[in-house]
């Protein structure tokens, strides 16, 4: 099986997602199931193959000018869980946590 | 004219009744509500979100225009500023863009009116249209059937008759796919040609706005309405789009290949017989059969859930809690409150996908899962390109079986991947796709056939279409479908 | 055992463009929070980035100053991490393929001596800010405004070159002036336009290998800088003769109470994920485009300022202070233009300096009431001694206020201006006639009365003669006569 529970453990954290304890070796189960069936991609011949990246041909870049799109702090706000003052609010950020 | 003459009207006739003063375009916005919906939608649920006043303001603005008046379902997760937004997920339970979607302003522009948002599976994730927060939509030719998915809100509804139109997302076969289950065409774009700004992103490089209609020329009309390049879609295709007006102009000469290698196993015979039948039709019409072999669809499987999970992964970041949508209550941190958030607004299809994304770009695997399967869509679309060496249009199936029941595929998520075995090759490679109707199978079960073509060969996929259309005796289908849908008094 | 510390700098530049990075949101500074946002920029779920042409030209403007190596095809690239400050919970940045790579940056005085080689430098975009006000009542929160989020940001990475804190400081300072130079950004740290994350380890004098790095963050000052990393150093220093090991770690420096503080470990470090930006094509400079900054590169400081010091023969000291500012050097320029240079120099950098910096105010604001021409002539009347100092002092004083050449100037306030020999002779007779027993004591070898001779002559003239114009015409009379030549008659003094 490609994951275990302690990799699950791990992704999860990077996902910012709870997966209960007694979940963890089904969803491993069930990644495990995908991740191998993706070792079929070990039998194409990639020769030649250069990362498919679908940007297209490149467009131009945009024009340093407005473009319309600007909201009101209103409408910023509008779906906002809880704001102050034309803020959002969240817990404490603790100063320089992550980068 | 009546709502009961209008209902079924092509969009482009019920848009020139409109401009005509035949009918205004609230009654031509109504006429599906007041009839077919009335009867299936409280099985079928094809609608996320439904608001009378915003059908009928959206109606009164533009009764001009090649749409005037023409209702469309529009799967929930394009940004409508006058309807809700949620993709159907929790996650943006009651969320209201401040902002409308390229296609769906260019779709007001023409005249169009949103008539509802389409139900769907959350976050576009799925094939079977059961993972949405709202609870399924059933295929309305057979209810303890699934109408596919993820877009199976809009194909079920243009399939009952609410609407001529819908738009809905593709990023694996999501468009084709429940075309196909529930008897209309779908139509997928060319990667770029069609704007994905407002279009809630789950695999960026592979998802498309696509169309449903039940008419070659209104999926015609609507295509050429929106497609072309914006401005604020970087990832647009520079470039006018394809022109598609020569949709009636026939398939005479056209060569088409016949991979077959592709379902002598694994496929069900009725969907192979579809084929054979579009086959003969696509020959009588003037086409030319180019059998070939061509490479099998599970490569295209790994390579798309190792892509499209990874970016979806990406996408998704977003839903933290902080700005819109779902905040889980009394978070003590900004830890807590993102994972508790993501943890109840996400379901489980959507949170599996994330989880797999993320392992297959994290530090140590990266190369072997993400990179590999980036090059190896690299290789998938050299075999498109060989393809096109040899003929003009491809023609495979869309799913391997015929519209499967609720539930029979919920317990395998592997399973249901690998539903999408025919179509993800189409978003893999960027080029476009439709899904066609043949005769139904026996037992009445909407059955249909794949086309795929090169870069910008909407034309030719269109043009495909209509011969199927003219050939299957079409108005023999339509008949067949009016006795099915018919107004209120039968059931 | 010796260690030496072995530094590299990571510099984050806020791009002087008038929109965001990706969006057309307005780079503003000081809005109402939450003003200057879209769908894009506050990460709205089915909004796309675009990047911005001016924050490429702008880019490029530094890359070619610095002599990088400028990329046909650069990639832009999703970095992923979750903080509330950032929209998507990705940074739009570029990863393994870079606008520019290599370069480096001169710093110190003209000559070009020292050059800290540079590692890349890449595009990217800020993120929200977030806030922490605090209330006892309530329960501890933050606030977040996005204002900030998408502005265009350049990073800079340099090769881990310096060995002094002083050198770091030395460096900034020169990147600070560059950045202005150039119009890439204001550069004002304080505002946050151009911040300073340092990495730093010690190694045995000698050695090659690196020893474990730490990084020390958000130093927010050139001053900070230098203070932030001779702490750091110290406190290294300190484990490691204390027989410890250095272990990775980010901290923070507080410069009010010279503290460092541990942020985070090795444990916690992060997996960020990078791919390509699937929303955004290869970033392609095409020739054109290259051209075009290259052709709008003004002369760089470090040029000027030797030029400065061979064409008007200035210490190399003081072209780097002219060359300060681009604006300062222009004006200095076109003060020399018309005087003299190296009396343009001192005026300029002794005058026009305090008067900024009493007033606080630009080279424009100034150039706008003293014109560089303007100056000048005031600056060759001084040269061609017809200005006494203290007098040319007074009518710079006058200049900042008033309209008028020097002439007109010292008219309106009833001054004349002595310097002219014609003017002065008079007087320098008077003054022999009536003191002739100085004369015959400084004609006897007495220099002390020579001085009050000239003394005398000042005195006349209100202080507005020219004190080597006085003494020039004294010598040159008292030497005719010493030669035996009557003293001409004394002429009249005119009004």
């Amino acid at each position: 099986m490609a994951i275990q529970r302690d990799e699950v453990r791990r992704i999860a954290e990077l996902a910012r997602l709870e997966i209960r304890e007694e979940d963890l070796d089904r969803v491993a189960a069930e990644l495990s199931a995908v991740l191998d069936y993706a070792q079929a991609l070990k039998r194409l011949d990639l020769t030649g193959c250069e990362a498919l990246s679908f940007a297209p041909p490149a467009a131009a870049l945009r024009a340093d000018v407005p473009d319309g799109r600007r909201l009101t702090a209103e409408q910023a706000l509008a779906m906002a869980p809880e704001t102050e003052g034309g803020f959002f609010v969240v817990p404490p950020v603790m100063e320089g946590q992550d980068p | 004219m009546t709502a009961r003459e209008l209902w079924r009207l092509p969009a482009r006739a019920l848009a020139a009744a409109v401009r005509a003063g035949e009918c205004t375009a609230v009654e031509a916005v109504s006429a599906g509500w007041e009839g077919p919906a009335a009867i299936w939608e409280r099985d079928v649920h094809a609608i996320a979100h439904s608001d009378t006043e915003a059908r009928v303001v959206g109606a009164g603005v533009t009764p001009r225009g090649p749409l005037a008046g023409v209702p469309v379902v529009v799967k929930d997760n394009l940004c409508t500023r006058d309807y809700p937004t949620t993709c159907c997920s929790r996650m943006l339970a009651g969320y209201q863009p401040p902002y409308d979607a390229t296609v769906v302003r260019l779709l007001r522009e023409a005249g169009g009116v949103i008539s509802g948002k389409g139900n769907m599976d959350e976050f576009a994730m799925g094939s079977s249209t059961e993972f949405s927060c709202y609870g399924p939509t059933r295929n309305p030719y057979d209810l303890v059937r699934v109408p596919g998915g993820s877009s199976g809100g809009p194909a079920a509804a243009v399939a009952y008759g609410l609407a001529p139109l819908g738009l809905g997302s593709d990023t694996g076969g999501s468009v084709r796919q429940p075309a196909a289950f529930c008897g209309v065409i779908g139509l997928k774009p060319t990667y770029g040609r069609l704007s994905r700004y407002g279009l809630v992103a789950f695999a960026s490089s592979l998802d498309q706005v696509g169309i449903f209609g039940r008419h070659t020329g209104d999926v015609a009309l609507i295509y050429a309405l929106l497609a072309g390049p914006d401005p604020l879609d970087a990832t647009s295709r520079p470039g006018p789009p394809p022109d598609v007006s020569g949709w009636d102009g026939g398939v005479e000469g056209v060569r088409f290949g016949w991979p077959a290698n592709l379902w002598r196993a694994g496929v069900d015979a009725e969907v192979v017989a579809g084929l054979e039948e579009a086959a003969t039709w696509l020959e009588r019409a003037g086409a030319q059969r180019v059998p070939f072999d061509f490479l099998p669809g599970e490569y295209a499987v790994a390579t798309y859930y190792l892509v499209a999970t990874a970016e979806a992964s990406s996408n998704l970041a977003r839903f933290d809690g902080v700005r819109y949508g779902h905040r889980a209550a009394e978070s003590p941190d900004l830890h807590a409150l993102t994972t508790r958030s993501r943890s109840a607004g996400f379901g489980a299809e959507v949170q599996r996908r994330i989880l797999l994304g993320t392992y297959a770009l994290s530090a140590g695997y990266h190369d072997e899962y993400y990179l590999t399967a980036q090059r190896a869509r690299a290789r998938i679309r050299r075999e498109y390109e060989a393809a096109f060496s040899r003929c003009d249009l491809l023609l495979m199936p869309v799913a391997p079986t015929l519209p499967f029941r609720l539930g029979e595929k919920l317990d395998d998520p592997l399973a249901m991947y690998l539903s999408d075995i025919f179509t993800l090759g189409a978003n893999l490679a960027g080029i476009p796709g439709l899904s066609a109707p043949v005769t139904p199978a026996v037992g009445g079960l909407p059955r249909a056939v794949q086309l795929l073509g090169p870069d910008d060969g909407e034309g030719l996929l269109l043009r495909g279409a209509r011969a199927l259309e003219v050939q299957g005796e079409r108005a023999r289908l339509e008949r067949a479908h009016e006795v099915e849908f018919a107004w209120p008094t039968k059931r | 055992m010796a260690h030496e510390a072995v530094i590299g700098l990571e510099c984050h530049i806020q791009l002087r463009t008038r929109g965001k990075m990706f969006c057309g949101c307005p780079a503003e500074f000081g809005a109402a929070p939450d003003t200057n946002v879209c769908p894009v920029c506050l990460g709205l779920p089915g909004a796309l980035p675009r990047a911005n042409h001016a924050a490429v030209a702008v880019a490029l403007r530094l890359g070619l100053a610095l002599g990088c190596a400028i990329r046909e095809e650069s990639v832009f690239a999703r970095k992923h991490y979750f903080y509330p400050d950032l929209p998507k919970n990705y940074q739009i940045t570029q990863y393994d393929q870079p606008l520019c790579v290599g370069g480096s940056l001169p710093v110190g005085d003209a000559g070009g001596e020292l050059r800290y080689e540079l590692e890349r430098l890449h595009l990217e975009e800020d993120t929200g800010k977030s806030s922490h006000p605090v209330r006892a009542s309530d329960r501890p929160f933050s606030l977040l405004d996005f204002n900030r989020a998408g502005l265009p940001l350049l990073e800079l990475v340099t090769k881990p070159v310096f060995r002094e804190p002083a050198e770091c400081s030395a460096f900034l300072a020169a990147l600070r002036r560059l950045v202005r130079w150039l119009d890439v950004s204001e550069g004002d740290m304080e505002k946050g336009q151009l911040r300073c994350d340092a990495n730093v380890s010690l190694r045995p004098a000698g050695a090659v290998a690196l020893g474990v790095k730490t990084e020390l963050k958000n130093l927010n000052s050139i001053r900070g800088v230098e203070k932030g990393l001779t702490a750091e150093i110290a406190r290294q220093r300190r484990l490691i003769e204390a027989g410890g090991a250095v272990e990775q770690a980010t901290l923070l420096y507080d410069v009010e109470h010279d503290r460092l503080a541990v942020m985070r470990t090795k444990e916690d470090a992060h997996d960020y994920r990078y791919f390509p930006e699937p929303d955004l094509p290869v970033l392609r400079v095409e020739g054109p485009m290259l051209e075009a900054a290259r052709a709008g590169l003004p002369e760089l400081p470090w040029a000027r300022a030797a030029r400065l010091v061979e064409q008007c023969g200035l210490s190399a000291r003081d072209a780097s202070v002219l060359c300060e500012q681009r604006e300062l050097a222009d004006y200095f320029e076109a003060c020399a233009a018309v005087a003299d240079g190296r009396l343009a120099a001192h005026w300029v950098m002794t005058e026009v300096l305090r008067v900024l910096h009493g007033r606080a105010g630009s080279i424009g604001d100034f150039a706008a009431r003293v014109p560089a021409a303007r100056l000048g002539g005031l600056i060759e009347r001084v040269a061609a001694k017809e200005l006494p100092g203290p007098l040319a002092k007074q009518v710079f004083a006058w200049m900042l206020e008033e309209e008028g050449g020097v002439d007109e100037l010292l008219a309106r306030h009833g001054v004349r201006a002595m310097g002219v020999a014609t003017d002065l002779r008079p007087l320098v007779l008077e003054v022999l006639a009536e003191h002739e027993a100085a004369v015959a004591q400084v004609l006897a070898g007495n220099t002390r009365t020579l001085d009050f001779l000239v003394g005398q002559v000042m005195k006349k003239s209100r202080g507005q003669a020219a004190p080597q114009v006085v003494l020039e015409l004294l010598a040159a009379e008292l030497a005719r006569r010493a030669a035996g030549e009557a003293p001409p008659p004394a002429p009249e003094i005119g009004p």
